[in-house]
């Protein structure tokens, strides 16, 4: 396993995205568009809760603004590359001020008020109908053109004919590697350790003179930035959003995303996603029962393994792998 | 005037019934630092309980009983059993693996009713069907008034049972301190499970009384699951008469809001109420800031 850089095993984890929608069909590939959404959210709320250990069940709400956001812009008009920056900035400050209750408030009290932020975007989103479209939502969301790229379309596109679907999920593969790349160098950033400080010892990490404050709030921010983007993305590939795909449900599957995949590993929120998203799809055969069968399996991983499946992964490995051996007479040493 | 009462009393009487599963949620939380997000199924489950034996021929007090046995059974004994004990010993119970747990717990007990029973709502045998009284010109339900009265006579009871039998200060020992508890000789795991019984109970009660309201659906739990936890924190996190001043409160609150202020933004009511206490008064209305009570 050593043998192999970590470079190259996501070098060929990249190859296997980019060739993967080709010659499928449109149902794949938007499977995979949605994959890739989920994850870019889950990777947001993977730094709020994974680093950071701040909970929060308002993720959906996030995509929610960013998805409203991007869809009111581009259907007056304006081009997805301006719509998709001001949604995720909006969301940075949206974040923010959720932050501020993570000032006062910790653990179960913090999930709860999140809890009831994500249930009041979703009733203003239902209720505000001249703004949001009321329960019929907003659709018909254009899909952007990037000159020679121009996903509305179908047409060649370097000797290959590509699907518009195809198109779009090239667009939502760029965004997710931009952002994976941006988070991986914010997590070895200063900014990264100061997360982790906060979440091992709140305290030690003040006296080493680090300002709480400000990285719990910047926490919730980015965080929830990530939300807004994978929102902004949803808006031109499903093409149709509505109060209730933001409900607090999602929150929660986001949620189970990280925490199965592994809180506080990077590569757990995109594992979390691929079983959150894809296991639905492998179980279908099983029909209504999949969700029994899933939450089931949820709760022996919880008893079992609450570091998620990268935690199981690490587990199997550092056991493999040649380990000190404590010398006995050592231990002996010890106790005596 | 007579509207106001009438608004009043049935806020009342549906709160009362919330502070039922509010209850059971504050006392679970205190005995096994236990969020149960799954509350809402608790409540949603028992009155299927009740429909199956009731389709099996017994008769509706009857069914009552055996979907209340069903119920402390597989509520109570197994979700202690087989969820949280096993998490606790594998040292991360109350954590947030034990959160998502129970809200895995929440999407199979809703997901096994749609699959096994049915999605479509279900006629559910009233408790009690009374006719109207006639207050002072405001008419007012007799199912209404018996529901508070139940739901008090319950929640005086089991104060009662709490301060003044031995099992009962127990319990608040266990929920105060476990292990200075266990020095004199409390069994604090048997206290623990008592706890998870009596949750078990007072949420099916709570189902029993609510469901002729609402009908019998799979997905009634996340309404009343939300409330719950509101009416908890509300009222205040460590106390029984916290959680059932919540629990009246949002009643009234949720009426006296659809009724005179707007109906839209009703159910945003309690929201704003629960982010306005937790960020002003995190202890609760009632709540004290230090020291825990059953």
């Amino acid at each position: 396993m050593n043998a192999i850089p970590k470079w190259l095993w996501i070098a060929l984890g990249l190859a296997v995205l980019i060739v993967a929608p080709i010659g499928q069909g449109n149902y794949f590939t938007l499977i995979l568009c949605s994959w890739l959404m989920f994850t870019i959210a889950a990777m947001g709320l993977n730094l709020t809760l994974g680093y950071a250990g701040q909970i929060s069940l308002a993720q959906a709400s996030f995509m929610a603004v960013g998805a409203y956001i991007t869809a009111l812009l581009t259907l007056n008009g304006i081009h997805w590359i301006v719509a998709m920056p001001a949604a995720v900035v909006a969301c940075f400050f949206i974040g923010l001020l959720v932050g501020f209750p993570a000032l006062r408030v910790k653990g179960h009290f913090l999930a709860f008020v999140t809890l009831a932020f994500n249930t009041l975007v979703v009733l203003v989103l239902r209720n505000e109908d001249w703004l949001t479209g009321g329960s019929y939502g907003k659709f018909n969301m254009p899909r952007p053109d990037f000159w020679i790229f121009n996903t509305a379309r179908k047409s060649d596109v370097l000797g290959i004919a590509l699907s518009s679907n195809q198109k779009i999920y090239y667009l939502c593969l760029i965004t997710f590697v931009v952002f994976a790349a941006l988070m991986y160098g914010l997590i070895r950033s200063p900014w990264g350790r100061a997360f982790k400080g906060l979440r091992e010892n709140p305290i030690r990490a003040e006296s080493l003179g680090l300002d709480t404050r400000r990285i719990t709030l910047l926490a919730f921010a980015i965080g929830s930035a990530g939300g807004g983007l994978a929102g902004s993305l949803m808006s031109p590939v499903v093409q149709f959003i509505e109060p209730n795909s933001f409900a607090l449900v999602h929150s929660l599957r986001i949620l189970l995303m990280v925490v199965v995949g592994g809180a506080g590993y990077f590569f757990g929120p995109m594992l979390g996603a691929a079983v959150v998203i894809l296991l639905p799809e492998f179980l279908r055969f099983t029909q209504g029962y999949y969700l029994i069968l899933y939450s089931v399996a949820v709760i022996i991983l919880m008893v079992y393994s609450p570091s998620g499946l990268m935690g199981i992964g690490d587990r199997i490995l550092s056991k493999l792998r040649p380990q000190r051996v404590v010398r006995g007479d050592m231990k002996e040493g010890a106790q005596l | 005037m007579e509207q106001f009462l009438q608004v009043l009393l049935s806020g009342l009487a549906t709160g009362s019934i919330y502070a039922l599963a509010a209850i059971g949620f504050t006392l679970v939380w205190q005995a096994a630092q236990t969020v149960n997000f799954a509350q809402g199924e608790f409540v949603m489950l028992p009155a299927f309980f009740v429909l199956i034996a009731m389709n099996s021929g017994l008769p509706l007090p009857l069914a009552l009983i055996v979907a209340l046995a069903v119920s402390v059974f597989v509520l109570g004994f197994l979700f202690k059993k087989a969820i949280v004990e096993p998490m606790q010993k594998h040292g991360n119970g109350g954590g947030l693996s034990l959160i998502i747990a129970t809200m895995a717990l929440a999407i199979f007990l809703k997901e096994s009713v749609k699959e096994f029973y049915g999605a479509e709502a279900q006629p559910y045998p009233p408790l009690i069907s009374g006719g109207t009284w006639n207050i002072g010109g405001a008419i007012v339900s007799v199912t209404d008034i018996a529901h508070l009265a139940i739901s008090l006579g319950v929640v005086v009871g089991l104060t009662l049972f709490l301060n003044r039998t031995r099992t009962g200060r127990a319990m608040q020992a266990t929920a105060q301190n476990p292990a200075v508890a266990e020095i004199l000789g409390v069994d604090t795991n048997r206290m623990v499970l008592y706890t998870f019984l009596i949750n078990a109970a007072l949420a099916s009660l709570a189902s029993f009384l609510i469901t002729p309201v609402y009908l019998a659906k799979f997905s009634n739990g996340e309404y009343l699951g939300l409330i719950a936890f509101i009416a908890a924190i509300v009222g205040g996190f460590n106390q029984i008469r916290g959680a059932l001043a919540g629990g009246l409160l949002i009643g009234v609150l949720d009426n006296i809001t659809a009724t005179y202020i707007t109906a839209e933004y009703r159910a945003a009511i309690p929201l704003v109420l629960l982010i306005g206490i937790i960020l002003f008064r995190p202890q609760g209305l009632l709540g004290t800031s230090e020291g825990r009570t059953v």
